[in-house]
């Protein structure tokens, strides 16, 4: 072998260990500056109450109110997306199996809306809720991040509806099962773990967003009592507290970054342990 | 069923109309290349030109881009060519864990972090005064943001091409580096193409993280060190005082119009190109 | 003769599943030598041990000689480059490489260090009528290799695998992609190579093989059941396994 090649691939080799290193350690620093200084001002207070008067200019309490309000809107906004998904992703593998174009169109169309930015979204949402009549409130806020999560919830049960063999729906066909009831028994009981793992990340996503509820959610210093009151949510009040002067609300806004981070780890850490379950429980053909 | 089916199908022609419709006001009394190409933003005496705001995402996605993709493709060479199986397994949930992480975090993380670093020690060290929020804090920032997007596209498109095609390479006498080069790269070279295309328009709408960092100064830049403003942060910035002046209301959904427009064109056009490449 | 390979003990795990059991078998120079069995018997893999494309595959533990010029190829220290290039490889499915049908054979002679254009093109072109290509792609050597029809893709990467100037040329199930008359062209073109070279031919069709075999080497299950020249193997088998086999009874 030439010389030259072989000081062009340890060149190359040394440069894609280099890439790669550099991925594991962009993630170490981020998980380890968030966590860094997030601890600092962490405080079981911060966690269990809502802000007091004056909590934006270092006085105390803490922020439940975005703690809950966080998790308030992404459930609503999971199971809405979940219930108007699951029949979609349903119909275009059992009900247009076997039209490819057309599956193959939708989910052209599904790729697409994942692909809109979720600030656009946000005003649409916006728009929308002035149109009808609704102020910002819990319930614009669902609205909004259910249309944003809806590609992602779809696109992957979609995802997971494909790996159901055909030998698995011939066989229950020839059962005397007739569509609806092939969909919704074999189809979902298969892929429970999977429809799980999709489920769950729609909610991480759902609960990251700030963009798209920046208009729509609003923000409030109470905790959410009604659908038509205004909510808070965790990476609005990250934001809010870093724009603050005051350093305490700033480290306040860290620990708050916390929080947000180990419930996306959570939730992610969730369904990666599903993810591995998922092909043990089912059958192999 | 079929309902949910429709709501969804017709989801992005909704999302186009209505934004159009609310735009409408503004693109009646101002031409849209002057909305593109002025540079005076004075809403209150109703003057939007957009270039500033689209320079500066310009600026941003083409640097984070640039940043993201050699990093993207040299692991994915790594990981699915040169390393053990099970150091895959690892970078998976590493993937997976930082596309899941939120903007706001990677905006924190940008204010902690890359800021810092920019004004301390990158910008002295080449003898630039910098505060630090800039178009290059906001491309960094971004461009790690897409990283575990572009990378697992990559991967992916990787593991599709043949064992026996690289083989039939090996076979005929060449090195593993010479495979990769001429023959598993050029292979997926379309792939490669679209991974970025997608990149790219998944950058460009990104709001939060970049808004954070990049200055928020209405002001087209001269350098990557001076800070910036982009049209996403344009839009989340200003929204809580349009609703008095209607033509800023209108200016501010031309924003997210653009958006929406940059954003289905991109994806639009790298679907085709595959499909098309597909073909041969 | 020197046989072209020798083959002593050569075993094969892939992680604690044994793929090939202690095979010893001789290559003899300037024939065809047909590896028979049902799929799934190592065959393929005995085939891929031949120039090392093993260490592609790193769950793949290989241990044994295989001696070729009297050197053990699977010593680390062996030129694995020299080596495939001393092999031709043609593939169950033609895998052009992604380039112009003219460069899909430079790209090889290049490697085996032909660097002069004239004798680039010439050899090429060469190359291309060995093939019997020549006359169907001469208008169309700038085009993508993908382009041709399989049996010609076929073809192409046969031209390909004689482009490295090898002694050796490994075959693996070479016609199962292709139609009749493709098929019947590579099988007549194997008896005319054997005058220049060595050719193993991986397959799983008796038909195949009794048609193009001067040499059989019977495997199952890992395992060689039976070797030996064709016309004995066939009408005179020794063993109960090739018996049944060779009636029918394994598929």
């Amino acid at each position: 072998m030439k010389r030259s090649l072989k000081v062009e691939e340890t060149v190359f080799r040394v440069l894609m260990i280099l890439s790669t290193a550099f991925i594991l350690l962009i993630l170490g620093v981020i998980i380890y500056s968030v966590f860094e200084k997030g601890m600092r001002a962490l405080s079981l207070e911060m966690l269990t109450h809502i802000p007091e008067g004056g909590y934006y200019y270092g006085k105390g309490g803490g922020i439940l109110n975005a703690i809950v309000g966080s998790m308030v809107l992404a459930f609503g906004a999971t199971i809405l997306a979940f219930l108007i998904g699951l029949p979609v992703a349903l119909y275009i593998n059992v009900f247009l199996h076997g039209k490819p174009k057309l599956v193959n169109l939708i989910r052209f169309i599904l790729d697409l809306i994942w692909g809109i930015p979720s600030i656009v979204y946000g005003a649409f949402g916006f728009t929308l809720m002035v149109l009808i009549g609704l102020q910002t409130s819990l319930l614009a806020g669902i609205i909004t991040v259910t249309l944003f999560i809806l590609p992602i919830m779809i696109r992957s049960m979609d995802e997971i509806f494909r790996t159901v063999p055909m030998g698995l729906m011939e066989a229950s066909y020839s059962l005397g099962s007739n569509k609806s009831e092939l969909a919704f028994k074999i189809f979902t009981r298969q892929s429970v773990s999977g429809i799980i793992t999709a489920v769950l990340l729609s909610f991480g996503r759902a609960i990251g967003d700030a963009a798209s509820v920046l208009f729509t959610a609003g923000y409030t210093d109470n905790l959410p009592n009604s659908l038509l009151e205004p909510v808070a949510t965790l990476p609005l009040s990250i934001f809010f507290q870093l724009a603050s002067p005051v350093p305490e609300v700033q480290a306040r806004a860290y620990a708050s970054a916390l929080v947000l981070t180990v419930i996306i780890l959570i939730v992610s850490l969730f369904s990666r342990g599903l993810g591995k379950r998922y092909h043990k429980t089912k059958i192999n053909f | 069923m079929l309902v949910s089916m429709l709501l969804v199908a017709f989801l992005p022609f909704l999302l186009f109309s209505v934004l159009y419709f609310k735009s409408f006001l503004l693109l009646r009394n101002t031409g849209l290349g002057d909305l593109i190409f002025s540079h005076t933003w004075r809403p209150s005496r109703g003057e939007f030109g957009f270039y500033p705001f689209i320079i500066g995402s310009i600026w941003v996605t083409l640097l984070a881009i640039l940043f993201s993709t050699p990093i993207c493709l040299l692991t994915a060479i790594n990981v699915t060519q040169y390393a053990k199986k099970r150091f895959l397994r690892i970078m998976h949930p590493v993937i997976d864990i930082l596309a899941g992480l939120p903007s706001v975090v990677y905006g924190v993380w940008g204010i902690l972090v890359i800021v810092p670093f920019i004004s301390r020690y990158l910008g002295p060290w080449l003898g630039i005064k910098t505060m630090g929020y800039s178009i290059l804090a906001g491309a960094f920032v971004l461009s790690i943001m897409i990283i575990p997007f572009i990378l697992n596209i990559i991967i992916e498109i990787f593991n599709t091409i043949p064992m026996e095609l690289k083989e039939a390479t090996l076979s005929l006498g060449s090195t593993k580096w010479q495979m990769v080069k001429h023959v598993l790269l050029r292979k997926a070279l379309p792939g490669i193409i679209a991974a970025v295309g997608f990149g790219l328009a998944r950058a460009f709408g990104e709001t939060m993280a970049v808004l954070m960092v990049v200055g928020n100064v209405i002001k087209v830049p001269s350098s990557v060190f001076d800070p910036g403003y982009t049209l996403p942060a344009l839009i989340a910035n200003n929204y809580g005082e349009v609703l008095s002046i209607p033509q800023y209301d209108s200016a501010l959904m031309f924003a997210a119009l653009l958006l929406l427009v940059v954003s289905l064109f991109f994806n639009l056009l790298m679907h085709f190109f595959i499909a098309r490449y597909n073909k041969y | 003769m020197e046989p072209a390979i020798k083959i002593n003990n050569l075993d094969v795990f892939a992680g604690k599943t044994q793929i090939l059991k202690n095979i010893n078998c001789e290559i003899q120079k300037k024939m065809i030598t047909v590896i028979l069995g049902p799929s799934g018997c190592g065959k393929t893999t005995l085939l891929k041990c031949m120039n090392r494309l093993t260490d592609l595959y790193p769950e793949l533990k290989v241990s044994g000689e295989i001696l070729i010029n009297e050197k053990n190829i699977l010593d680390p220290g062996a030129d694995i480059y020299k080596l495939r290039q001393s092999m031709g490889l043609l593939s169950q499915r033609p895998y052009p490489l992604p380039m112009t049908i003219y460069n899909n054979i430079a790209y090889a002679l290049k490697l085996r260090g032909v660097t002069k254009r004239r004798e680039l093109h010439k050899l090429v072109m060469d190359y291309l009528k060995q093939a019997a290509l020549y006359d169907e792609v001469r208008n169309r050597l700038r085009e993508p290799a993908s382009r041709l029809s399989i049996g010609q893709q076929q073809r192409l990467c046969l031209a390909r695998g004689l482009a490295v100037n090898p002694e050796i040329i490994l075959a693996d199930e070479p016609t199962s992609a292709l139609d009749p008359i493709s098929s019947r062209f590579i099988d007549e073109k194997f008896q005319e190579l054997k005058k220049d070279y060595t050719i193993v031919v991986v397959t799983h069709v008796l038909r195949q093989a009794r048609r193009i075999a001067d040499n059989v080497i019977f495997m199952y299950l890992g395992e060689i059941i039976e070797q030996g020249p064709s016309t004995e193997f066939f009408e005179n088998p020794k063993q109960e396994k090739t018996k049944l086999y060779l009636e029918g009874m394994f598929n």
